[in-house]
């Protein structure tokens, strides 16, 4: 009875009304790729912990980064009270490799910050405007590319003189030409496109296309190959100052820490490899991340 | 093809140089008054002004140039401040050096990339895949001074097998069995970044080229393994031998960390000491002639993959 007297009610769809799904945007499908990539999301974390360590370095450092003692020089790693011992003018270790990650950060990121600026920006143009300018700066860019990138920085390093700051400007220097051959290349592609042609043919300014037809399209590209190149520039950017070119003493810098205990290597060969383990994690991370992008990014696979 | 060969070697001549402008350009980028880069600290009055005309440093900066490039191309590139020899002289010892290592650090990373890409690609996506690509990222991240002292540590310290410092008797690398042990440890160091860069285009070209509909035509013939193989190496060999070419150039300029490392005597050891002794002249014409070199065997690549594929003709 009650099951025919209910086959008699009105069916009421008790479900919520359906909501109009938003079709899957494409950042949102990268975003979703990375996620499920185990390696590129442990590779993100180990990145964002050593960031947080090194941005709160003051906090967690047990000592002073500056002050050592000659009686207490070159304790090996695990010696109480300095868990990563001392180095060869009695300064704990962690605290000099947690300030040392901010120096070395900001000379691996920074370059490729300005010239991920300068030649996206210049490389879009080229790309864009083809032609003569094309040809200016293209042209340009090759006799940088003469150079054999590590020579290129220790040249103009090495003219400019020690100082962190003519290290990043050298580093700068040698990222700028790739970023720009990347640039031109990638906007060409997309210039090329019917729906450029098609903006074109409204009468939409060179600026109002490049601003709303191109830049979205040419910068996750570009911003991922600048990802890949924090890793180079970590390398030699610590490689600077291991030759003396970069950060000075008594400065905490992976690099030049790395080069000041070259001579302890003999009697304490870990305690002298661990600046390098920290140059070699960071960088192998930024190189998986950004291959991880990357692999999210390419739709066609 | 010939019309491609000559456009390609008639535009090294302008690359060629532009290296030469900013390599000349280094001086003046260096702080201080050019002839303080030129002329030893201690130098009298008399001999500054001497080298300013000799090195015509009252002259317009384009003249300098000219002037410069003229002694440059008949092979004279200064003196050492540090030593007083010709730079050339010290270049040209040290080069040999640096080539030697290059060359071994290249054929030691080619062969062995060249063996990890082949099986990433044949074993895609399972472990062997897996394993090759992680060796080959850790090629590419690894700070290789510092793979350097890791090996120096292990294998020179710890277990004492290989010579960690400079390149043997006499203080120049020879190709016989007394020098030959001091190669190991610096060509292992140089070879990581070519050979993690090589596996990884070597399986990338290689997957690239088993998709493609000819080797579908050839498993379809009923062509064995082996024999698809040598289609697929016909196929890689241009875009492998390119990042090759290149790696090699890269390495012969940028051995200056490793060679620092190992005190081994070539031109990035020269470098290095031209740096800590502000000795500009040394520093500008190391620099010059590894750049040339490098414009050279990028000419050398291009023209040997137009060689051996003939669909490059742009």
């Amino acid at each position: 009875m009650t099951l025919i007297a209910a086959k008699d009610t009105p069916a009421t769809d008790t479900r919520a009304p359906e909501k109009a799904e938003r079709p899957q945007g494409y950042w949102q499908g990268v975003g979703k790729r990375v996620l499920r990539d185990k390696a590129t999301m442990f590779c993100l974390l180990v990145l964002l912990l050593m960031f947080l360590a090194i941005v709160f370095a003051p906090l967690i450092a047990p000592y002073d980064p500056y002050v050592g003692s000659m009686a207490r020089r070159l304790r090996p790693v695990g010696t109480p009270g300095y868990l990563l011992g001392t180095d060869e003018l009695g300064r704990d270790m962690l605290t000099r490799l947690l300030y040392g990650g901010r120096l070395s950060w900001f000379i691996g990121i920074m370059p490729v910050a300005i010239a991920f600026v300068i030649g996206s920006s210049l490389g879009v143009i080229a790309g864009f405007a083809g032609g003569w300018l094309n040809m200016l700066i293209m042209r340009a860019t090759d006799v940088f590319y003469a150079f054999p990138s590590v020579l290129l920085a220790v040249a103009v390093s090495g003219a400019l003189g020690p100082g962190i700051f003519n290290a990043i400007l050298a580093l700068t220097l040698v990222f700028i030409p790739p970023l720009i051959r990347i640039s031109e290349s990638t906007t060409a592609g997309v210039r090329a496109l019917d729906y450029v042609e098609a903006a074109r043919a409204t009468g939409a300014s060179p600026f109002t296309i490049i601003r709303v037809h191109v830049l979205p399209n040419v910068m996750g590209p570009i911003f991922v190959y600048a990802t890949g190149l924090i890793s180079v520039a970590m390398i030699l950017g610590a490689g600077l100052s291991f030759l003396g070119l970069g950060t000075r003493p008594p400065e905490a810098e992976w690099g030049l820490m790395l080069n000041t205990l070259r001579t302890s290597l003999y009697n304490k060969p870990l305690l002298a490899m661990l600046p390098g383990i920290c140059i070699f994690v960071t960088s192998i991370c930024f190189n998986m991340v950004s291959d991880g992008l990357r692999g999210a990014m390419e739709v066609k696979n | 093809m010939i019309f491609y060969i000559v456009r390609r070697v008639l535009y090294s001549i302008p690359i060629a140089l532009s290296v030469g402008l900013v390599c000349f350009l280094l001086v003046y980028i260096s702080p201080g008054d050019p002839i303080s880069a030129i002329a030893p600290p201690d130098a009298p009055a008399e001999m500054i002004a001497q080298l300013r005309r000799d090195y015509g440093l009252d002259k317009p900066l384009p003249e300098q140039f000219l002037i410069w490039l003229g002694r440059v191309v008949q092979g004279d590139l200064g003196h050492s401040l540090a030593t007083g020899r010709s730079v050339w002289g010290e270049v040209s010892v040290a080069l040999q050096n640096t080539v030697s290592l290059a060359v071994a650090a290249c054929t030691l990373a080619f062969a062995l990339g060249m063996l990890l890409g082949g099986l990433a690609a044949a074993f895609r996506d399972t472990w062997v895949d897996r394993l090759a690509m992680t060796i080959a990222v850790a090629g590419v991240s690894v700070p290789h001074y510092w793979l350097g002292m890791l090996l120096v540590a292990v294998f020179a310290v710890t277990y004492p097998l290989a010579p960690s410092m400079g390149a043997g008797p006499g203080g120049t690398f020879v190709w016989d069995w007394a020098h030959l042990p001091f190669l190991i440890l610096p060509m292992v160091t140089l070879s990581a970044i070519p050979l993690g860069l090589v596996a990884r285009t070597v399986r990338g070209t290689v997957i690239e080229i088993l998709h493609q509909d000819f080797i579908t035509t050839l498993r379809g013939k009923g062509l064995r393994s082996g024999g698809i193989l040598l289609h697929v190496a016909k196929n890689a060999a241009p875009s492998v031998l390119a990042v090759m070419g290149l790696q090699l150039g890269y390495l012969m300029g940028g051995s200056i960390l490793v060679e620092t490392v190992f005190s081994w005597p070539g031109t990035g050891f020269l470098l290095n000491s031209a740096i800590f002794q502000r000795d500009i002249p040394l520093l500008q014409g190391t620099i010059l002639v590894l750049a040339l070199l490098f414009v050279a065997l990028n000419l050398v690549v291009d023209l040997g993959q137009a060689l051996l594929d003939p669909r490059i003709k742009r």
